[in-house]
């Protein structure tokens, strides 16, 4: 006898199912990357985008005055980065290890101002760094300088803005990983004759190195490019990858410029995190995968 | 007997954590080379005993003694003792070498040295060659060998057992068992053990120290704790037994006639123990040691029907109904042994196969007693 068994056609539920999925990442994810990786070998003829293929963008972005700006940027990148990490660090240390109530408290008190807009917030440190804010206030009034200085408008400031930003980005991976770490490996290595300073050093560090280079990530990327705190906080007299590109947007109308300059930074994330991944990272670890 | 060194002494210990007495003035010798086993089921206070000996938890009060000295302020690692933990807390980072050299290399201790007591330790565990393998890459059984070789490499004078061998399966378990004995004698060293399961305990211990809510109820060799329980909760926790709530109704020699609520039967008396007259006690028999018949015997009148047989491979168990709805349990090792079911059957035994425990209700009245005697 003949079989007569039927193979069920799965197409349609196949589709249905991944079919919003695959949309989403189309329209959201791939169309805008691939559009801008398209633009980028784009020319210009001084006001509108022409289709006329070329490299010259990319040449472009060796060039004297980008190479300061890049410089300055990676400078004030760097910097934020670090100070994320030492900030940040003993304070998701200090999160995870607290009481359920404590817990919960802090994670109130770090993202609470993270849901504000980041402009007002910054916009308040105006109130509190400027010439006539509360800072040089007090300390005219103390006494300890006797004309107002200049805080705001600086590297510092742009540094500090940028710092206060972002640090819930390395926060937030850091606990994650802090809070993932068993306890018995600590109470072991205190047992082994370890002090709490080596137990850091041998045990908890390395086991939270993929949440500080999450972190890292999640910072030194975006402070390439928030063109906005150095507006504010800089005044913007210090330049940095973002501001550049936001010009060539808005004022230079020079989009493929732009659009090289930014694939220059997503081509940046991927050498890190190959790098990670190369030199044994999990990337699950990463909380991305 | 030999005269025993002490090598912990736990005097009058308590913990509280919050609300929750969880040790209760706990007063413990351990002696040196012994193999003593913390049993008792889960939140009776054994693993936190554990803890503040290895140095994880400071007590409430009362002082631990390590080797003659106080320890409860010191570090984990200032304390002879090493501690093999419950989920093996092996560190990932690590391959076994260096999870096994982590206590010599934080004592800076020199190279060679290391590599050479490092292979010692695998060597001893059974686990040579492994060194290059990481943690994830090894089984149950092997993480366990690493996690004692790591403990036992800083040459403690007591090693503690947190449920070390509660992941593994049950064959394992039992091979682990007779393998951390013999090297326990091999070593000579002190093993301090807690776990849940009495089986494992009688297998191993030395002695035995019975926890229940955070009080010592026992603490004696197996054999002891197995045949002559001191508590109710002692006799039930530790295998199967038959507890009767009896009253003592005389005594001549060393046989002690015990009123049942249905029915009598007779006991026997501890010397140098006490008793008022018509005092309540728990009378408890093992399932083994309970005997029937069809007539009746002197001095015992105990009737019951035999209601079910349940067969579990080695042996077979009867339950019996007595008058007042209690079951009673009989084993035997043979199916010809045990009484048919549906059987009226009169239940007696051996007069020394039963162990009279002073029931609680007669401690609580004592401790009024003496609190209103005391004056307090």
């Amino acid at each position: 006898m003949k079989k007569n068994y039927k193979a069920r056609n799965k197409t349609i539920p196949l589709l249905t199912t991944v079919s919003p999925v695959a949309v989403w990442l189309i329209l959201l994810v791939a169309a805008p990357l691939l559009y801008v990786l398209f633009l980028s070998f784009l020319s210009t003829d001084g006001y509108n985008v022409v289709f006329r293929f070329t490299f010259d963008n990319y040449k472009n972005l060796i060039n004297p005055t980008y190479m300061e700006i890049y410089a300055n940027s990676f400078l004030i990148a760097f910097f934020t980065t670090l100070i994320c990490i030492l900030a940040g660090y003993p304070f998701a240390y200090h999160m995870a290890l607290a009481g359920k109530k404590k817990k919960a408290v802090m994670m109130v008190m770090l993202m609470v101002p993270f849901w504000t807009n980041s402009l007002i917030r910054l916009n308040g440190w105006k109130t509190i760094l400027g010439k006539t804010g509360f800072v040089n206030t007090l300390l005219l009034n103390l006494e300890m300088i006797h004309e107002p200085v200049e805080i705001l408008y600086t590297r510092g400031a742009v540094l500090l803005g940028m710092v206060y930003t972002l640090i819930p980005y390395m926060i937030l991976p850091l606990f994650a990983s802090i809070d993932k770490l068993d306890r018995s490996l600590l109470e072991a290595s205190n047992d082994l004759g370890a002090n709490k300073v080596k137990t850091f050093l041998h045990v908890t560090l390395p086991l939270t190195f993929a949440g500080i280079f999450s972190g890292s990530i999640m910072i030194f990327i975006p402070s390439l490019g928030y063109f906005f705190v150095s507006d504010i906080m800089g005044g913007g007299k210090s330049q940095l990858i973002g501001n550049l590109i936001e010009t060539q947007f808005k004022a230079a109308n020079n989009w493929p410029l732009g659009a090289s300059l930014s694939m220059m930074l997503i081509f940046l994330i991927l050498i890190m995190v190959t790098v990670y991944k190369k030199s044994g990272g999990n990337m699950e670890d990463l909380g991305v995968m | 007997m030999e005269e025993r060194r002490a090598i912990v002494e736990i005097k009058n210990v308590n913990k509280i954590f919050g609300e929750n007495h969880v040790v209760h003035d706990l007063d413990l010798t351990i002696y040196e080379g012994e193999f003593l086993t913390m049993l008792g089921p889960s939140g009776c206070g054994k693993t936190t005993i554990l803890r503040m000996i290895g140095g994880f938890e400071e007590p409430s009060g009362g002082q631990i003694l390590v080797e003659g000295e106080r320890v409860e302020e010191k570090e984990p690692f200032e304390r002879n003792v090493n501690t093999v933990f419950q989920s093996y807390a092996l560190f990932p980072h690590m391959d076994i070498f260096n999870n096994v050299a982590y206590g010599l290399k934080m004592k800076k201790v020199k190279k060679e040295e290391i590599s050479r007591r490092v292979k010692e330790m695998l060597a001893l565990v059974q686990l040579n060659g492994f060194e290059k393998r990481y943690p994830s890459q090894l089984s149950g059984g092997q993480k366990q060998r690493v996690a004692i070789a790591r403990a036992l490499i800083n040459r403690p004078k007591v090693l503690l057992l947190d449920e070390p061998l509660g992941a593994l399966d049950l064959k394992l378990r039992k091979e682990m068992q007779l393998e951390l004995k013999n090297l326990q004698k091999k070593l000579g060293i002190t093993f301090v053990y807690v776990t849940h399961d009495q089986e494992e305990a009688l297998a191993m211990s030395d002695r035995i120290a019975v926890m229940n809510q955070g009080y010592l109820d026992q603490l004696d060799t197996p054999e002891k704790v197995y045949e002559k329980p001191v508590t109710r909760f002692v006799a039930d926790f530790i295998g199967e037994s038959n507890i009767f709530e009896a009253t003592m109704s005389e005594i001549t020699g060393n046989t002690a006639s015990i009123g049942l609520e249905v029915g009598y039967a007779l006991g026997l008396a501890e010397e140098g123990v006490t008793y008022a007259p018509s005092e309540m006690v728990y009378a408890c028999v093992r399932p083994e040691k309970v005997l029937f018949s069809q007539e009746t015997i002197e001095g015992f009148n105990i009737k019951g029907v035999v209601r079910e047989q349940i067969y579990v491979g080695n042996i077979i168990k009867s339950n019996v109904i007595i008058a007042n709805g209690q079951t009673v349990k009989i084993s035997r090792l043979d199916i010809d042994e045990v009484p048919k079911v549906g059987e009226r059957i009169n239940l007696y035994w051996n007069s020394d196969d039963v162990v009279i425990m002073k029931s609680r209700g007669y401690q609580i009245r004592s401790v009024i007693e003496n609190a209103s005697l005391g004056g307090n």
